[in-house]
């Protein structure tokens, strides 16, 4: 009994913070592998449309993305307030997808090419004109699995 | 003096360095996920080919048209889009066997026996002038009516909700309950 009662008298030990560096570091490890840095800068305004019944994209890798919207504040004084394309870091038009594609789908390995996916991620105020243009010129250069993004 | 140890850095500001990274890191990770509509677009037809109207039988088809003041009509009638999901779920479900709506066919489906399907096609048409969040509204109607159906047969056959099925499960609901959905040819729907 006497053992228990000394126990009690010299208050809560301080609780060792050796182990702390360690801890973060695991949890810094973690993030640093998990990360992936935004590989392009959106030049254009991209608000997605909402929708309920969205679901997961499996393969991130095997997507291109194709934005549309109309151009960043910066860019409009030289490329105007008109809904514009950008493919990788620039605005390009509906012609230089096919190249895009073909870029894009030479870089997948030649079992994943059929799965590739093609996400396009437009801002809701986007006329579908522009997008039925995009999608005419995606089935033209057979890509036909495609992915309206919405959140 | 030439023995005397370098002195020891001390290490205990190593937890703040790396909570800095850290924090840096948790910042720009981005755990946003790719979601959205999927759809799988139809292969363009080649150049000699002859543009050929698919013979379907016109009660196996609705079509749903967005025009550019963002409109919507489904068959030939002007709906709020508060009202299509039920339009599209009567129209694929054909629960009294209207004639006006569309057939069905019983087919054999793997694992789970004969299936009346439905072969009724949404054909969704825009106009150049739809706006794109207008669309995704439609698109999105269009596969809540899907969804719904797909859960009322799951629970019905497996007593679960779609999403909770096993995959072979699911499979079957999909094969049953397909979802038709065409995006048309561009066209001008509106009407001059």
């Amino acid at each position: 009994m006497a053992k228990f009662s000394r126990k009690g008298k010299g208050g809560l030990p301080a609780i060792s913070t050796a182990s702390l560096p360690d801890i973060v570091f695991m949890i810094l490890m973690f993030f640093m592998v998990s990360t992936s840095m935004r590989q392009t800068d959106r030049m254009v305004k991209v608000t997605l449309p909402q929708a309920s019944e969205i679901i997961k994209l499996e393969r991130k890798d095997l997507a291109s993305y194709i934005y549309v919207g109309t151009p960043l504040n910066q860019y409009q004084a030289k490329y105007g307030t008109d809904s514009r394309i950008q493919l990788n870091d620039s605005f390009r038009t509906i012609d230089e997808i096919r190249d895009f594609i073909a870029a894009e789908r030479e870089n997948l390995s030649e079992s994943d090419r059929p799965f590739m996916t093609v996400s396009i991620k437009a801002d809701e105020d986007t006329r579908m004109g522009i997008i039925t243009d995009i999608k005419q010129e995606l089935r033209r250069c057979s890509a036909l699995k495609i992915m309206y993004g919405a959140r | 003096m030439a023995s005397k140890k370098t002195p020891e850095i001390n290490g205990s500001s190593m937890a703040d360095i790396s909570f800095m990274v850290l924090i840096f890191f948790l910042m720009v990770t981005t755990m946003d996920q790719e979601k959205g509509l999927s759809r799988r677009l139809p292969p363009m037809p080649a150049e000699d080919q002859k543009v050929e109207d698919q013979k379907v039988n016109r009660r196996n088809i609705i079509i749903v048209r967005i025009n550019m003041n963002d409109r919507i009509f489904a068959g030939n009638e002007a709906i709020d889009i508060s009202q299509l999901k039920d339009k599209i779920v009567e129209f694929l479900t054909n629960p009294t066997d209207d004639p006006n709506l569309p057939e069905k066919e019983v087919k054999d489906i793997e694992g789970f026996g004969q299936y009346p399907v439905s072969k009724g096609v949404i054909s969704l048409q825009n106009d150049r002038g739809t706006t794109y969040s207008k669309y995704i509204e439609v698109q999105n109607e269009l596969v809540r009516a899907v969804n719904e159906i797909r859960d009322e047969f799951a629970m019905q056959n497996f007593g679960k909700k779609y999403v909770k099925l096993s995959e072979e499960q699911q499979q079957i609901c999909r094969d049953c309950i397909p979802q038709n959905i065409s995006e048309a040819e561009p066209k001008d729907v509106t009407k001059k």
